[in-house]
Order: C-alpha cells, then sequence, then structure tokens
C-alpha cells in the first residue's frame, strides 16, 4: 500500500517560509510533498546578510542559508525564478508568469514586501533601485564599477547600511534625508550628530531636511531635485525610505488583505488551505519587519501543518540594532528630557563616545547611548525598575570603576564560573541559564524566568540574564514588552484608555478585547482589571469577587497557617469600655488565639478558623475594619486639642471625620491615613499616604508618605485652614490618585514616578477639586459593609463552611 | 477507595472552591467557569497553603500564600516551581447537578 502525502506549495522562497518548511521537516518528515516557488534566482539566502556583503565583511556565497543540495535531499521540488502569478483557490492550483503548474492541499504564502519607492516623477529611470535583495546588492557593486555618485534616500537603519555599503565599494556617498537629524526615530538629536560625524569621517556626506521632487536624466539618472530648488549630481539613486508587504498575488486571488495579508493566530488566511507568513503577512493588525517575528510565526505554522497541538502565534515586540560598520547605538525611554527632568551628559569627542543619562527626581527615565552601548542592558533595567540611582549617577554616567571598566560586561560574564549564582532570589546559577538558552531554547528573559525563575522576583539580576541571553542566544534574543502581567504585553495606561474607549464592562469583555494570551487571566491581571473597571464606571460595573485578592474575597487576612484575622473598625482608634467588652467577650467565646493591637491602632484578632468567620462577624457586630483590602485601611490620630496640652486641634475629631468620610473606599493599593494636632507629629502622620497636621489656625496635608518597605516622608501638598478644606482636598487627592495610579502602587510610588508637581496641578483649581470630589463620593456611594452582606446571606456565607457529604445508601 | 455524593454543582460558585474533610484530609473541590468540577488536597506543595483561597483561572488555582500555580486536573505544579497535588475524581450527575467524589 502506498501512502499518499499530501502537496504543500510555498510561494517565496525567503527567510520566512523556508523556515517554517525546515521547522515541519523536522516535525512530520513525510508528511508531505513540497513545491516551493521563488521569483528571486536563488535558493534560500540570508537577507540581513546583505548590508554585510555590500560592506565587505561576507562573499554573496557565504550568505546562503539552503543550498540547491538542501532542496534535493528532502525531495523539495525547487522552482528558482519563478513567480507566482495567479492562484486558484477552487481547484487549489497556482500557476507561475512561466505557465508552471502545480496543485495543492496546502498553500503557504510568503511573499516578503516590496521596498516602497518614492512616486517621484523619474524614478522609472536606469539607475534608480532599492536596498532588499541580491540583485540591487549586483547593481550596486556594479555600478561603482563605472560611476562615482552615489544617493541614499532615507537616514534610517536601512538606507545608512546601504551607504555605508556603496562608500566600501569606492562611491561617493550622500544621505537624503527628510527630517534634520538621522534615525529620528531612535536617537536625540546629539547622538545623531555625533553619529552623522562619524560617518562623515568615514566620509559619507548628508543632506538634511530636504525633500525629493524629482529625478532628473535622459535615460540614465543624473540628478535629484529637492523640493527648495537645489539639486544634487547622482549615477546611482537608493530608495531606503521603508517597505509594503507583498499582498499583489493575494489580492487578485481573493484572499483577505489589510496592510498585510490579514492571518489568525494560526496564520490562517479567510481561505482554507491557504497559509501567510512573514512579512507580507498582518498579524493582529501589524506587519513585522524584522526576522525573529517571523521566525515565530514559522514555527507556529509547521505545528500547525504537522498536525502537533500548540499554542497560537500571539504577536511579537522587537527590537533592533543599527549593524553600520562598528557603530554602537542604544537608546531607551525617556530620552528627549521632559519638563521636569534634568540630564547628565557625558560626551568624549576623541573616542566618538556620548552618554546622557535623563533623570527625573533621583531616578532614571530615559538613555541614549553612543560609541561604547556596553551599558544599555543595565540603564535599561534601571528605567524600567524605577529604582532610585541616588548617588549612583557618577558611576552610571562613567561606567563602572577602575578594573571594571577594562573588561566588557560579555566577556566578564563570559568569564564567570559556571555555578556562580545570578538571581540571588531563587538561587539560579550561571549554568541553568546558559542551558535554558542553549538547549532549553529560550530566547527573551520572559522565558529563561518562565524556564528557571532567575530574575523572577526582585528583578535585580535583569542585566545579567540580558547578558548571557545575549551572550548565548546572540541575534535570536528577543526583546519583548512587558505588560501589566505575562498575559498582555499593554501597560496600565494602554489598558484603562481602552477600557474607556471601548466602553468594555466586565472583566472578561477586556480580556477579550485586548487579546489576553491566558483565556481567564492570571492572579495579577484579574484583580486590577476588576479595580479599573469600578473605577471607571462605579455606578454600573458589577464587582467580581472571584477576580479579588484572597484577602478580599474572605474579608480578613490570610495568615500563614490559614487562619485568618479580624479587625474591627474603630473610628479614629477611639473605643469605649462597652466596645472592648464586646472584642474580648467575642475572643474568649471562639478561642481567638491572640489579641493584639496593630500598627495602626486598631484591635487584631489573630488565628480565627474561616468557618468562624462569618460567626465572629455576626457577633461583634461591628463594621469590617477593611484591614485585608486595598482600601482605606486606618485614620490614626494623636491625642489633639481635645486633651494634650500642646494640642492645637481637634486632631481625633479630624481623624473620626476622614475615617467615615472614606470608609470601604476601593483604592489601587491599601491607603492609610493619619492627623496629628500639632507639629511634634504624635501620629506620625508623615509617613502616611495623606497626612494632616494641625498648625496653629490651619492644616498642613502632606502626600505619598510610607512606613514600609521603603521608609518615604511625605511631601507638603499645601496648607488650608478648615476642616471642610482637609476633607475636599482629602477626596481630590485620594480621587485622583484612585483614577491614575496603577492597581497594587503605594501612594509612595506613584507620587515619585508622577511627580509632586503634576498632582498640585491637577488639583490647584477648585472647580476640578469639587469635580474629583464628587467621583469619589458617587464611588463611595456604592460600597457596602462585607461583614453585615456575609453574614446576612446564605448563599455568600456557604464558602465559609465546609462541605458534609451526603450519606448514601 | 469510595464513592460519596456530597451535594450539588450548585453549591459551589463558578471560579470558586468547597472544602470537605475526609477522615484527616481536606479536600478543595473547584467549579471552573465552564461548570467542571475538579477536586485536590487542599495543601499546596510549597508551604502547604490552602489552595481552596486561591484564584481560579482556567483551570488552574493560583495558591493565596505565594501564587504558585497548580494545575487542578493533574495536580501539577506548573513551571517554574515543581511539585505535585493529589486529585481525585469528581463525577457530576448531568441531569440532577449531585455531585460524587471518589477517595
Ligand atoms: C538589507 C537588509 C538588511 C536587513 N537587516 C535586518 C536585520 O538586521 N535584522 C532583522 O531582523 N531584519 C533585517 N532585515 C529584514 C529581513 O531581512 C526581513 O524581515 C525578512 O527577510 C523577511 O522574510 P520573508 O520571508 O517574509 O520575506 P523575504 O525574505 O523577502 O522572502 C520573500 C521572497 O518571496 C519572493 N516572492 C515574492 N512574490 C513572489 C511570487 N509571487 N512568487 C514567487 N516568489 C515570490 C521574493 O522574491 C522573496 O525572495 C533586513 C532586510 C534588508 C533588505
Ligand atoms: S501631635 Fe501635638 S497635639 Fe498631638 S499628641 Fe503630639 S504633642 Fe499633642
Ligand atoms: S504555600 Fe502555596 S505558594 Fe507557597
Amino acid at each position: 500500500m502506498t501512502l499518499s502525502r499530501k502537496k504543500l506549495v510555498l510561494v517565496g522562497n525567503g527567510m520566512a517560509g523556508v523556515r517554517a518548511i525546515e521547522h515541519l521537516l523536522k516535525l512530520a518528515p513525510d508528511a508531505y510533498d513540497i513545491t516551493i516557488f521563488g521569483a528571486e534566482p536563488h535558493p534560500n539566502y540570508n537577507r540581513i546578510m546583505l548590508s554585510s556583503v555590500l560592506a565587505g565583511g561576507t562573499d554573496l556565497s557565504e550568505i546562503v542559508i539552503n543550498d540547491y543540495e538542501w532542496y534535493r535531499s528532502h525531495n523539495i521540488t525547487l522552482y528558482t525564478g519563478h513567480k507566482i502569478e495567479s492562484i486558484d483557490t477552487v481547484n487549489k492550483k497556482v500557476r507561475t508568469g512561466l505557465g508552471v503548474e502545480a496543485v495543492y492541499d496546502e498553500l503557504i504564502l510568503a511573499t516578503g514586501s516590496d521596498p516602497f519607492m518614492l512616486p517621484l516623477p523619474g524614478a522609472d529611470k536606469e539607475g534608480v533601485i532599492a536596498f532588499r535583495d541580491i540583485k540591487d546588492c549586483q547593481i550596486m557593486m556594479e555600478t561603482s564599477k563605472t560611476y562615482k555618485k552615489a544617493l541614499v534616500i532615507g537616514g534610517g537603519l536601512l538606507g545608512l547600511e546601504a551607504a555605508r555599503g556603496l562608500l566600501h565599494l569606492g562611491m561617493e556617498v550622500s544621505v537624503v534625508h527628510i527630517h534634520h537629524y538621522i534615525m529620528e526615530r531612535q536617537l536625540d538629536q546629539e547622538a545623531a550628530v555625533m553619529l552623522q560625524r562619524e560617518l562623515e569621517a568615514q566620509g559619507m556626506k548628508f543632506l538634511l531636511s530636504k525633500q525629493s521632487e524629482a529625478i532628473l536624466g535622459k535615460k540614465r539618472v543624473k540628478s535629484l531635485l529637492f523640493a527648495d530648488g537645489s539639486s544634487a549630481e547622482a549615477d546611482l539613486i537608493v530608495m531606503a525610505v521603508g517597505i509594503r508587504p507583498n499582498t499583489a498575488l493575494a489580492q487578485k486571488s481573493g484572499i483577505a488583505v489589510g496592510r498585510g495579508i490579514v492571518v489568525n493566530d494560526y496564520m490562517e488566511t479567510n481561505i482554507p488551505g491557504v497559509y501567510a507568513i512573514g512579512e507580507c503577512a498582518e498579524h493582529r493588525g501589524i506587519a513585522y519587519g524584522l526576522v525573529a517575528p517571523l521566525y515565530e510565526q514559522g514555527a507556529v505554522l509547521a505545528k500547525r501543518l504537522a498536525g502537533v497541538q500548540g499554542q497560537g502565534y500571539e504577536g511579537s515586540v522587537t527590537s533592533t540594532k543599527l549593524k553600520v560598520s562598528g557603530v554602537d547605538v542604544f537608546s531607551a525611554g525617556q530620552y528627549d528630557e521632559p519638563a521636569g527632568s534634568r540630564a547628565l551628559r557625558y560626551q568624549d569627542e576623541i573616542d566618538g563616545v556620548y552618554k546622557k543619562l535623563v533623570i527625573s527626581k533621583d531616578k532614571l527615565i530615559g538613555a541614549v547611548l553612543f560609541g561604547d552601548t556596553a551599558d544599555g542592558a543595565q540603564l535599561f533595567s534601571l528605567i524600567k525598575s524605577g529604582e532610585s540611582i541616588q548617588g549612583k549617577e557618577r558611576s552610571l554616567l562613567l561606567g563602572l570603576p577602575d578594573d571594571a571598566l577594562k573588561a566588557s560586561p560579555s566577556a566578564r560574564l563570559e568569564a564567570m564560573a559556571d555555578d556562580e549564582i545570578i538571581c540571588g532570589c531563587n538561587g539560579v546559577s550561571k549554568g541553568a541559564i546558559a542551558e535554558a538558552i542553549t538547549t532549553g531554547g529560550c530566547t527573551s528573559v520572559g522565558q529563561i524566568k518562565a524556564c528557571t525563575k532567575a530574575s523572577a522576583s526582585c528583578g535585580g539580576c535583569k542585566p545579567l540574564v540580558e547578558g548571557l541571553l545575549e551572550l548565548y542566544a546572540g541575534d535570536a534574543a528577543v526583546k519583548v514588552k512587558e505588560g501589566i502581567c505575562g498575559c498582555t504585553t499593554l501597560g496600565r495606561d494602554e489598558i484603562v484608555a481602552e477600557i474607556k474607549r471601548m466602553e468594555l464592562k466586565t472583566v472578561k469583555e477586556v480580556m477579550n478585547v485586548l487579546e489576553w494570551t491566558n483565556e481567564e487571566g492570571c492572579s495579577k491581571c484579574r484583580p486590577s482589571l476588576n479595580y479599573y473597571l469600578g473605577m471607571l464606571w462605579p455606578e454600573e460595573y458589577a464587582d467580581e469577587k472571584e477576580s479579588r485578592i484572597t484577602n478580599e474575597r474572605y474579608h480578613a487576612n490570610i495568615q500563614k497557617d490559614g487562619t485568618f484575622s479580624v479587625v474591627p473598625r474603630i473610628y479614629g482608634g477611639v473605643t469605649s469600655p462597652g466596645e472592648l467588652k464586646k472584642i474580648a467577650e467575642v475572643a474568649e467565646k471562639f478561642d481567638v488565639p491572640m489579641v493584639k493591637f496593630t500598627g495602626g491602632q486598631r484591635l487584631d484578632l489573630l488565628g480565627v478558623k474561616k468557618e468562624d468567620l462569618p460567626k465572629i462577624w455576626e457577633e461583634l457586630d461591628m463594621p469590617s475594619g477593611h484591614a485585608y483590602g486595598k482600601t482605606l485601611r486606618t485614620v490614626k490620630t494623636c491625642v489633639g486639642s481635645t486633651f494634650c496640652r500642646f494640642g492645637t486641634q481637634d486632631s481625633i475629631g479630624m481623624g473620626i471625620r476622614l475615617e467615615k468620610e472614606f470608609e470601604r473606599l476601593n483604592t489601587p493599593a491599601k491607603v492609610k491615613l493619619a492627623v496629628s494636632g500639632c507639629p511634634r507629629n504624635c501620629a506620625e502622620a508623615t509617613i502616611k499616604d495623606f497626612g494632616v497636621v494641625a498648625i496653629d489656625g490651619g492644616w498642613e496635608l502632606h502626600v505619598g508618605g510610607n512606613g514600609g518597605v521603603h521608609v518615604r516622608a511625605t511631601d507638603l501638598l499645601c496648607v488650608v485652614k478648615t476642616e471642610d478644606e482637609v476633607v475636599e482636598w482629602a477626596s481630590a487627592f485620594l480621587q485622583y490618585y484612585r483614577e491614575n495610579a496603577s492597581w497594587n502602587e503605594r501612594t509612595s510610588n506613584w507620587v515619585e514616578r508622577v511627580g509632586l508637581d503634576s498632582i498640585k496641578a491637577a488639583l490647584d483649581n477648585r472647580e476640578d477639586r469639587l469635580a474629583l470630589g464628587q467621583r469619589i463620593r458617587t464611588a463611595l456611594s456604592v460600597t457596602t459593609d462585607p461583614w453585615k452582606q456575609i453574614v446576612a446571606e446564605r448563599e455568600l456565607r456557604k464558602n465559609f463552611e465546609p462541605i458534609s457529604p451526603i450519606e448514601t445508601a | 477507595m469510595t464513592k460519596m455524593h456530597i451535594g450539588n454543582v450548585a453549591d459551589i460558585d463558578r471560579k470558586g472552591s468547597r472544602t470537605l474533610k475526609v477522615n484527616d484530609m481536606e479536600i478543595a473541590l473547584f467549579r471552573l467557569s465552564d461548570g467542571e468540577v475538579l477536586a485536590v488536597e487542599n495543601k499546596c506543595p510549597h508551604k502547604g497553603g490552602t489552595l481552596s483561597e486561591g484564584m481560579v483561572c482556567g483551570s488552574k488555582v493560583h495558591c493565596p500564600l505565594h501564587d504558585w500555580r497548580i494545575d487542578l486536573h493533574t495536580g501539577k505544579v506548573e513551571d517554574p516551581d515543581t511539585g505535585c497535588v493529589p486529585t481525585f475524581e469528581v463525577e457530576v450527575d448531568p441531569a440532577t447537578g449531585a455531585v460524587y467524589l471518589t477517595v
């Protein structure tokens, strides 16, 4: 019996398509009869290396990835120099311009992209080319033998690489760029100018702020005319201004096309049996122009074709670097010095090194490195971590001191012993990370994290992990943009904006519409989405209790042994003998192992069994102290003018008023308040999220304090006169925080991140304050006491009780 | 091995859980968003966290103490952590919703 194999046809013999075939051959070597059509007259080659070929580092023959023998040995029928002109999706047939036909069961389109040619008059003249394939490369080499003057239109990555190549070929090269400095999408002006100077020293010329208008010449190009009336002579013009997915074939064959050929997560087009990958494909609205994502797509498609179950492709975020003649360029974050920031610069004109660190408060928010990019990873991780760099500015700017300066980081990493620990938190050695990359196939820090747990905790070792990734994975390394959690690449602001824009109203909806990778999310994103939705739509949104953190689902603090602690609300810390008696009786009745005063002047009943919680609440008959939630915790107070001989104002009254005002408020993270009756500040108000300190005839309002891991004293927000004003400002501040901070971000971090000035500006206007106050009251109006509710509702209460089996006969 | 009738699916909230003592062991029963009911020992392999209090995402539960993820079908701890919790067979009578647990 002969097994009939299915027929697979690939259109496009480029990097993406052949990569998918290579994968497929590994997974299912005998499943298909494979035919490949390529318009170019070559076997599959490494397009990226064209830059090196042109620049003289590599020979054309060296960039072939798979030679003809490879195709033969895998029984692949290869037609080079054959362009497919039509697809008959009904009879499942393709046909080349030369009349060759092939039938298929499955068809892959990997037609790459076309260079974008500016539609200038004269663009069809001889000597006007793009920089895309071997042919373009050969034309440049040929031209350089007889002609002298070359112009490259486009001062981006590809244009500079082309120009560098032409210089190498001995031509006079000018780069024409429409912007006033080169690589404006990656660099700030200083770095761009240094790069320009470096390239000028190599012989390149620049015509900046020039808009090309027409190409002049008879048959062959003679010169390029600009909009400002000037012109430049040229025997060769290379256009490197962008690319465009090659979709013509798909379009005329009735396959859905947007920017590129539209595919789903399994690279399927709208026509069954037809797939698309690579630069020609558009996935979730994105057509990629770099190889790393195309390889990922190829792997997904190969699995699908081999009938192997697998996760779909979820998109990639990529990065690239300039491959110009040993010039290293790096940029990250806000490198253009936004308001309120200051920049530290190091400029070494002799060695051609430029470094800029952009600092806001004491944090690094951006960096540009030119000439020496060794510290890029470290700086990038500092930008992302947002930790204070105070006192370290100098060493960061100058690189590491002394001997450390001499060895490059990658050499240092390479020399490191295999058993040296890289990630101290999780005890992961260099060897384990290296293995995850080399044999485990990890190509991103995220994957390494998932595979070894390195950098999964404090993240301090991330630069080292990145360094190792670079060392062992090289160009295969993928930089993944980090979202709020592993389920999405979107950040907090993007998510909140989308929820508002599309009026999303449930957690599930958000995850669907914004294409979460884990269908039901995780313990990080679900609580945050639940918070954002509740914050945005206080009156409409139905809180999802199953998306709340454990403490908030059980309305008590879970302890390490699975028991809980109960803290009843005691406004302002003021109680009465009656209330104390009640608490004591309940504690005795339920054998509460420990009763303790909390740091916030409340009473904590520790070690309560889950099933006892509703009963305790019922007997206490006091409101929930919310000591477990991301919400207003306590308002600490001192004695104040009520009894204290120094007190100038009634701090107790003020504290109780504030606690009643904001009781049960949902906030991004826990919120603590305190009120002191005079500047002696016995309530320690200056390490609270919102601190109030009485002064003679008024109140000082302080914000952003924290007594926790990173102790932070408050910043003074303002001074007001009356108690009503205290409430007005507190409302406005808390609501502004609710609306703008990330879930789980304490005010201390938030104030540092956004800057006190921006908060002052937002609250400055009384109308704005009142509007914020109105919104916080709306949010508060829909809250209820969770303890009361659980005590009253059987359906909620059942979750605290164990199930008892039913007798069966 | 005994099979017990322990109640009705409606006793467990979707993406919620209930617990049950069998001899000396506590078992956590979870009801996934698609209605499936799964049972594991209510003890995280890490430091004994009560899994019943964790967040249910898909067919996984996040331990409430240190966020380890446990696959409720297999009982296996997800990478990069390792370990396993015992799982138990659960049957739900599609007609009545009666839940049977085999221990
Ligand atoms: C000079 C240069 C430097 C680059 N440097 C980098 C870099 O440093 N890093 C990076 O990540 N990326 C780089 N890229 C981009 C990278 O090369 C592309 O992203 C990648 O090659 C795209 O792969 P693909 O298979 O989608 O398309 P291609 O590799 O372009 O393959 C498509 C093939 O399909 C053929 N074809 C088209 N239509 C038909 C048809 N109808 N019938 C038959 N055949 C057809 C084309 O002739 C072509 O050979 C560079 C690109 C260039 C040009
Ligand atoms: S802060 Fe001032 S008013 Fe309050 S207890 Fe201390 S000294 Fe007295
Ligand atoms: S006890 Fe479960 S994660 Fe630590």
